[in-house]
């Protein structure tokens, strides 16, 4: 059953993927890339919870962990630093 | 006995991770299909969070352990406390360097606030933290200002408002 | 930073060690709870280890400290965390919907909304669960007037407007009756029963229009 799960879960999240690149693509604004990318790195965390899950390891659990918080010091500058360039 | 119970908790692990990978795909349908930065800024958010809780707890399922339960609840803490931040800034810069469609907002009461800041030009520390030495809109509206005008747009929320709630 | 009806500010060191130790002891203990964590090992010698490292991340890379209320409801916690989380997931099930169904035709609007506390800690916390809760996410914060600015998604009337502001005060409520100071919960108190409640930290001059809103109707 587990690699029904593993096979849905892929599509699933390759379908995510996309969107999110498609959005980054095309995106009007560095915020709107940046806010895809978060998405993106989500969709990565996504992959490495269902693979643990699947394969019962627990190898990417500190990535898993470490993510949110790249994720989230990445999304911040850029976005600190599209508010200072506009005004100088 | 166990066998079923074995049964019942991988289907449970199983529905987890369909649904999680189901908000993953949600915050990427959302990302393509609203009309604006701001609005966007809900589909990366909040799906995330329920996602990335639910993979979370299939992965404490499928794994059968307890001592996993610490380390997973704080990864999803931290993702609780810094989603809202990240969320906040891009939605802030967004606002700021007008990335956003007039025509999808109803109301705009922060409009007005800010078309003052940029009047009265530099202030005092009125809106969140902001770095020294710049100028224009980046800089927080004048403490003054701002309470004079926040005092009618919140007139719903005045002494009267709450008690019809 | 000093704002009225607060406790002075605490300065990084000046009211002597031992206040500003007890003032941090929650953040220490937070520290050395997520080192045991990551190391995915409670024992006491790992704990204290990672309390001793915590002593020292705050001293040397020292934060204005996070004054806490000193009361917390336990009971009414787990009863806010609970509907925190099935809030949680309706949001995530109504944003895929709104994505689905309405997409680009998709309303919204900004709204502002004044809190009845001026604390820190207080406009943090509710900002935060706004986020994460159906339809809203804050977009700017006005500090000084304790005013959230708030993005809201799937606005289609000046009622749902409306209905936004007291779901948003009675958020607040709820949060201050979890963790907020006895002051704060006394309003909130007062405000249930009915009685008219002291305006938080008011200049005196703010002037209570009522014709924002309205102003903006198309």
């Amino acid at each position: 059953m587990m690699t029904a799960v593993a096979w849905i879960c892929g599509v699933l999240l390759s379908a995510a993927a996309a969107l999110a690149i498609v959005r980054v693509a095309r995106g009007p604004s560095i915020l709107e890339r940046v806010l895809a990318l978060d998405v993106l790195l989500m969709i990565v965390v996504a992959a490495l919870c269902v693979d643990m899950a699947v394969n019962r390891h627990t190898d990417s659990l500190v990535f898993v962990a470490a993510a949110c918080v790249i994720g989230f010091i990445g999304t911040v500058t850029v976005s600190r630093y599209v508010t200072d360039r506009r005004n100088s | 006995m166990t066998g079923s119970l074995d049964a019942v908790l991988q289907a449970v692990a199983g529905v987890c991770l369909v649904v999680g990978c189901l908000m993953s795909l949600a915050a990427g349908i959302g990302m393509l299909r609203f009309p604006d930065l701001l609005s966007r800024m809900h589909a990366a958010t909040k799906p995330q969070v329920l996602g990335l809780f639910l993979l979370l707890s299939a992965v404490a399922i499928e794994l059968r352990s307890w001592a996993l339960v610490p380390v997973l609840l704080l990864a999803w803490l931290l993702q609780l406390l810094t989603a809202p931040v990240s969320a906040h800034m891009v939605g802030r810069a967004g606002y700021r360097t007008k990335h956003l469609k007039r025509q999808t907002l109803l109301v705009d009461e922060l409009d007005q606030v800010v078309a003052r800041a940029v009047q009265d030009g530099p202030g005092r520390d009125g809106l969140a933290q902001e770095g020294p030495g710049q100028d224009g809109m980046g800089q927080g509206p004048a403490g003054q200002d701002v309470a004079g005008r926040t005092g009618g747009c919140s007139a719903g929320t005045g002494p009267a408002g709450p008690a019809a709630g | 930073m000093i704002r009225p009806g607060s406790r002075p500010a605490t300065g990084t060191g000046e009211q002597g060690p031992r206040l500003t130790f007890r003032i941090e002891l929650p953040l220490l203990v937070w520290m050395a709870l997520v080192w045991g964590a990551l190391w995915q090992d409670f024992s006491a010698g790992n704990l204290v280890f990672g309390f001793l490292l915590a002593l020292v991340v705050v001293n040397v890379f020292r934060l204005p400290p996070v004054e806490l209320s000193g009361r917390f409801n336990v009971w009414r916690a787990v009863v806010f965390a609970v509907g925190f989380l099935g809030k949680v997931v309706l949001a995530s099930f109504q944003v895929f919907a709104l994505a689905v169904v309405r997409g680009p035709r998709v309303r919204s609007a900004v709204v502002g909304v004044r809190l009845r506390t001026g604390d820190d800690l207080m406009v943090t916390a509710v900002g935060h669960v706004l986020t994460l809760i159906p339809g809203s996410f804050v977009v700017e914060v006005d500090r000084g007037n304790s005013t959230l600015y708030l993005h809201v998604l799937d606005v289609n009337t000046h009622a749902q407007v409306e209905r936004v502001r007291r779901h948003v005060l009675d958020l607040e409520a709820r949060l201050v009756r979890v963790m907020g100071t006895r002051e704060e919960m006394a309003r909130v108190d007062a405000e249930r029963a009915g009685l008219a409640f002291p305006p938080p930290q008011d200049n005196g001059s703010t002037p209570r229009g009522g014709d924002t809103a309205r102003k903006e109707a198309p």
